[in-house]
């Protein structure tokens, strides 16, 4: 059997070792995908992001534990920030799931960053895909923890949970920009803290001001992830957002446009690695270097000009 | 992207203190390794199962409870077991210089003692990955 018939037919060992090919971009990892991608599209992909030290991790270990209970096999991508001085990363989300280490029905891998700066790694979509054709009926991703304006996890997750934590900030970070934007469903953690009332006010009342999504108004859910509390009713919006995802038009168009993203991403990879490879690696490419430094050309019409090289 | 060396750092058995992993999950990461910490009191078969999951190249155990000839042994075993041989297997703690002849035999690769420099674990396991 090569590695593609293990991971369909469920070899663990297989599984973590495609991921890793597809990680570190081995020769096979292409014929590794192609091979795949006809067994992928069965996942629901649950994007679990927030601020550090939100309870990311415990949230997705209970709501793991449950959907267990309900025998359903689940996968978990757990991403955590890569140095961009050393290239080396701490990777400790699983501190908070060891007790599902040693579940049948669970897979868990942790990645990092790699130098990707929305809060995934560039190839965590193809870590989804590779858990969705191994057979995981859910995929939860969890992101780095996330400032403001690290999204990525909409564009690989069908519903994202967006968790948050009372006592971070006054009303106006409620009302900026960036990842309060891409909630499906909000979940205020560590809800036995004091400022839970306000902060759910806060995000309700953003709510009210949005005009525009008004098919799907993201509840608010409150959660003490650590004792287990609100995990039951959090599933249940999963769910809920889940049926509407299916009634609506909106899961096709989700994917739709996320075929249209990684199509587009696959083909920029491609073209930066062409160009890499036969201009910007030629002795004629420093030469060109050399001439903007010293202002005897400019950057804009070597580029032009380089461009046309590369369409011709 | 160029290969990233991944290294599981592990406290396995009854045993709450994990500076010395910490500071070694630290030196590791600043040498460029992916370092999967899982924190404490962790069985083999956890060990072994999360080094799978996670593919690394290395496991790293950090004891301190003198549990080690028990349970540095029995990870091996269960390496062998789940056909994962090519892992390398590091330890340390505080470990007597006899049991260290045994601990090798098992399959335990290196013992890094009290007073082992970060900069030597790093070079032990550059040089003898897989």
């Amino acid at each position: 059997m090569n590695i593609v018939e293990q991971v369909l037919a469920g070899s663990k060992r297989a599984l973590a070792r495609a991921i890793t090919a597809v990680e570190n971009e081995y020769d096979e990892a292409v014929e590794i995908m192609q091979q795949l991608y006809p067994h992928t599209g069965r996942a629901h992909v649950i994007g679990i992001t927030g601020p550090p030290g939100a309870g990311k991790s415990t949230l997705t270990d209970k709501l793991t534990k449950e959907y267990r209970r309900q025998g359903k096999t689940v996968g978990i991508i757990a991403v955590d920030p890569t140095s961009p001085f050393s290239g080396g990363a701490i990777l400790g989300d699983r501190i908070r799931m060891n007790e599902l280490t040693l579940d049948e029905g669970v897979f868990i891998r942790s990645m990092g960053t790699r130098g990707s700066l929305g809060g995934l790694s560039r190839k965590t979509a193809e870590a989804v895909k590779i858990m969705d054709a191994a057979g995981k009926d859910i995929v939860f991703i969890e992101t780095v923890g996330v400032g403001q304006s690290e999204v990525d996890v909409i564009k690989a997750a069908d519903t994202t949970i967006v968790v948050l934590v009372p006592g971070l900030g006054d009303d106006i970070q409620a009302i900026k920009a960036g990842i309060l934007e891409i909630a499906d469903i909000f979940a205020i953690n560590k809800a036995d803290r004091e400022g839970v009332e306000r902060l759910n006010t806060e995000i309700e009342m953003m709510l009210e001001l949005n005009q525009t999504r008004v098919d799907w108004r993201p509840p608010v859910k409150r959660t003490v992830a650590s004792l287990g509390e609100g995990i039951t009713e959090l599933l249940v919006a999963v769910e809920e957002h889940i049926s509407y995802l299916q009634k609506s038009d909106q899961l096709s168009m989700r994917r739709t446009k996320r075929t249209q993203n990684e199509l587009m991403a696959l083909l920029d990879e491609q073209i930066g690695r062409y160009i890499l490879k036969n201009i910007t690696s030629s002795g004629e490419f420093t030469a060109v270097v050399a001439a903007v430094e010293r202002r005897e050309r400019d950057p804009y019409s070597v580029v032009a000009n380089l461009l046309r090289q590369v369409l011709r | 992207m160029e290969k990233r060396i991944r290294v599981l750092v592990a406290k396995p058995g009854l045993d709450g203190h994990d500076r010395g992993a910490k500071v070694v999950a630290r030196a590791l990461r600043d040498a460029g390794f992916e370092v999967i910490y899982t924190g404490l009191r962790q069985t083999p078969e956890q060990i072994v199962e999360a080094a799978l999951q996670e593919d690394v190249a290395v496991i790293a155990l950090s004891l301190l409870s003198g549990a080690h000839n028990h349970l540095f042994p029995r990870i091996v075993e269960l390496c062998r077991q789940k056909d994962m041989s090519d892992v390398l297997i590091v330890g340390g703690g505080v470990i007597p210089d006899t049991d260290i002849p045994g601990l090798k035999a098992a399959g335990v690769a290196e013992v890094f003692t009290p007073g082992t420099t970060t900069s030597a674990i790093i070079e032990f396991i550059q040089t003898n990955v897989k």
